[in-house]
């Protein structure tokens, strides 16, 4: 044999091959590859706003004490149950037992409390601190349960619990998880290249429903045209937020693939500077919401992918109100409202971030201005560049962006948020609706606010974005709405 | 023995040299579809009709319908408009303030103003022009004007050289000694005696120049730093077309059609002038 080191090769790929083509138990797929846009910048949730780092670690890495479903309710997680009391002021909490960290540690009571005072505490970094800002105080009653007293009644605490930003963590490794994530979820981080992937690894110590998948790879692809490619290419097996809504038609098409469409939290808006003349005037932003054709903007930009919005109000929510028809397309209505406010020989700018739904909607919706008589100086800016000069410095007129963050209809009680809205009124009911526990009066409140926003003609809501995605035909258990940032892969498998 | 007169002499010559018939002939169908712009498009070319989008060519749009369900084909003309346009005024920047600079240093041989502007022209030639463009409009931001200021920027050195090389060997010349003693200031010189001589080269050099600009224009509207919407560009005809590509190939095909043939044909024509100008070719013909 050795005289023939060729045939010697020979046979030993043929046994490889029978090997891996007589035996079909051992070619079924283990592990899954996810196309995302963009690379998070670190990978703790509870240190940075990026909705990226939710995206790979939400579920997967770290969990809370409660959990969303795909289809947005509120589950438990690492609380097995809770008791509430009749106040609505104490949340006691039964753990799970004989949960561990990825480093072998056990996680307990103190795990929460301390997960949930470093959120709060002054200086701490969560990116979302409002969502423990009700908490008087967390008590350890035993290892495994622990008390949480509000200093008001919260009716969304369960939901604030979980998001990404409330994960609970170990305290000996809660400094390094930006880079070296330590959490209680079925995978763990087995590498990160920058600029490339993240790969999760399963974690056999999970304490819950086992995984099915071995290995989870994120890849990260933001050119749409590398996107397709990789898809139809075969590198990807799932894009479960595919930015160029033109090619799913072609996916759609194609038999290997799915093309998933749900809802998501993005409402997407066209903003307006509310304290810049003349867009201080009700009128003259009434006008402008009336110039706009959302259909159009959905069918032109989008390829029919969204649901018109009347308000900033996810419309899957049982709260949601259908206020399109106020802020209706018409024109001569349009032209009328500016004549009313005196103005004539308006020039807006209009600064849009790079994501196809405003580049593309941008250049509809100035068409659309342009029919009433009001022009638009378009600027193409990117995203570094819209947080310094629109986000922050608030110097622009109108802007097109999607807000994905879930149930953000608050961000208009904000004085310094960048449309700068913050109406008296309106905080007023954001202040009850803090207040209020009891469902009905929640809705009615919540129904309230969307009406408010759209009396006042904040903004020109335009459509929910669709979570439109590709998979491949056979992978199963992907969440098909984003009731949060997250790819959660805890109930992936391959079809047979 | 009887010559005709050097103009028809001329104009005899150019029609016997193909490349350079075919090289006019593409260059001015498209000036004339950019003039004709102007005064009448199919359809208006910002008009956008969601309902008729990505549409192949047809009797009614001849270049099909873009992701707007705007007519291509009135968009590929006021684009001519954009890009002639652009280049024009960018490669006639080039010239007004690189020509004087070449013939001034050219004048001013060897001292230390000669020195300066070359070594300057060579500052800005040591810069990849594209990415030089890209700085300027990154900077002043994305627009026609500044894509125009942009390129015009860097065909300056081109210019500067290409004058003072050429200058640089008239200077030596009889006739120029001649004008010297006569007491004419260099200046003079330059503008009598040495402009005239080298225009031939400048000619040829801003045909070149122009389709350069022309692909430099389609290149910073590509990535988004060139003539801003709603007016039409070939550059970001293309980027609008990439994720498009296997849905409405003819959205890529015509304006990189358009690019292409305009600065063929530029480039034939300029390549004729300079068979045409140079006096041994004459001579050969």
């Amino acid at each position: 044999m050795t005289k023939n080191p060729i045939a010697a090769t020979a046979v030993s790929l043929l046994a490889l091959g029978l090997a891996f083509g007589v035996t079909p138990a051992m070619a079924a797929k283990m592990d899954v590859t996810i196309g995302m846009q963009l690379e998070p910048p670190n990978l703790d949730p509870t240190g940075g706003a990026a909705a990226a780092i939710d995206e790979v670690v939400y579920a997967n890495v770290f969990e809370g004490l409660t959990r969303f479903g795909s289809d947005g309710a509120i589950l438990p997680a690492l609380a097995e149950s809770w008791e509430i009391s009749d106040d609505g002021l104490v949340y006691t909490f039964k753990l799970h037992t004989g949960v561990k960290f990825h480093d072998g540690s056990d996680f307990n009571a103190d795990d929460v409390k301390f997960s949930l005072d470093r959120a709060r505490a002054e200086g701490s970094t969560n990116a979302q601190k409002a969502l423990f800002a009700d908490i008087a105080s967390v008590d350890v009653v035993d290892p495994a349960t622990v008390k949480v007293t509000l200093s008001k009644p919260n009716g969304s605490f369960l939901f604030n619990m979980a998001w990404g930003d409330a994960v609970i963590v170990a305290p000996e490794t809660a400094a390094d998880n930006a880079a070296k994530p330590v959490g209680t979820g079925p995978f763990t981080l087995t590498e990160w290249v920058k600029g490339d992937r993240v790969e999760l690894g399963r974690y056999d110590g999970y304490w819950g429903t086992p995984v099915k998948l071995d290995k989870v790879t994120f890849k990260f692809i933001s050119d749409p045209t590398a996107a397709f490619a990789a898809m139809m290419a075969g590198d990807l097996d799932a894009y479960p937020a595919f930015p160029a809504p033109e090619n799913l038609v072609q996916f759609e098409a194609d038999p290997r693939f799915k093309v998933i469409t749900g809802s998501s939290e993005g409402e997407t808006i066209l903003a307006m500077n509310n304290k810049k003349p003349p867009l201080d005037n009700v009128k003259v932003r009434e006008a402008i919401a009336h110039a706009i054709d959302r259909q159009a903007i959905i069918d032109g930009a989008m390829f029919g992918y969204g649901t018109p919005i009347g308000t900033h109000f996810a419309p899957h929510n049982p709260a949601y109100v259908d206020l399109t028809a106020q802020s209706a397309y018409d024109p001569e209505k349009s032209k009328a409202l500016l004549a009313e406010a005196g103005v004539s020989d308006l020039t807006l700018s209009l600064k849009l971030p790079p994501p196809s739904y405003a580049r593309r909607g941008g250049e509809i919706i100035a068409a659309q201005l342009r029919e009433v008589g009001i022009n638009t100086d378009i600027t193409n800016v990117e995203w570094a560049q819209w947080l310094d000069d629109v986000f922050k410095a608030k110097n622009f007129d109108l802007t097109i962006v999607s807000h994905t963050e879930p149930m953000d209809i608050g961000i208009y009680a904000r004085d310094d948020y960048y449309f700068q809205y913050g109406d008296p009124d309106f905080k007023a009911i954001m202040a009850d609706l803090a207040n209020a526990t009891d469902p009905a009066k929640r809705t009615e409140l919540m129904q309230a606010a969307q009406k408010k926003i759209a009396d006042d003609y904040v903004n020109a809501y335009l459509f929910q974005l669709a979570r439109a995605g590709v998979i491949s035909a056979k992978l199963k258990g992907i969440w098909l709405n984003s009731p949060t940032q997250a790819n959660d892969m805890t109930g992936v498998y391959w079809e047979e | 023995m009887s010559t005709p007169p050097a103009d028809r002499s001329f104009l005899r010559m150019a029609l016997g040299h193909p490349a350079f018939v075919l090289g006019f002939l593409l260059s001015a169908l498209f000036i004339a579809l950019a003039l004709v712009s102007f005064l009448w498009t199919p359809f208006d070319p910002t008009k956008m009709d969601i309902a008729g989008k990505l549409k192949g060519p047809s009797l009614e749009h001849w270049f099909g319908t873009d992701h707007f369900g705007r007519d291509m084909f009135s968009m590929i003309m006021v684009g001519a408009r954009v890009s002639i346009a652009v280049a024009f005024v960018a490669v006639g920047i080039g010239m007004i303030v690189g020509v004087p600079l070449g013939l001034y240093a050219a004048a001013r041989r060897g001292s230390l103003i000669d020195e300066i502007i070359m070594r300057g022209n060579d500052l800005v030639f040591a810069f990849p022009s594209l990415l030089l463009a890209i700085m300027i409009t990154a900077v002043f931001g994305p627009g026609a004007v500044n894509a125009i200021i942009a390129i015009g920027i860097f065909n300056v050195p081109v210019f500067a050289r290409l004058a003072r090389g050429a200058a640089l060997s008239l200077w030596t010349r009889d006739f120029v000694l001649a004008a010297r003693v006569a007491g004419k200031s260099r200046a003079r010189i330059s503008a009598e005696h040495i402009l005239p001589n080298i225009a031939n080269l400048l000619i040829v050099q801003g045909t070149i120049q122009f389709s350069l600009a022309i692909l430099a224009e389609a290149a910073l509207a590509y990535v988004g730093l060139g003539a801003q919407p709603p007016l039409p560009s070939w550059g970001r005809m293309l980027a609008d077309a990439q994720t498009l590509i296997s849905l409405a190939p003819h959205m890529a095909l015509f304006p990189g059609f358009a690019i292409i043939v305009t600065v063929l044909g530029l480039n034939l024509m300029g390549d004729g002038l300079r068979d045409l100008f140079d006096p041994k070719l004459r001579r050969g013909r």
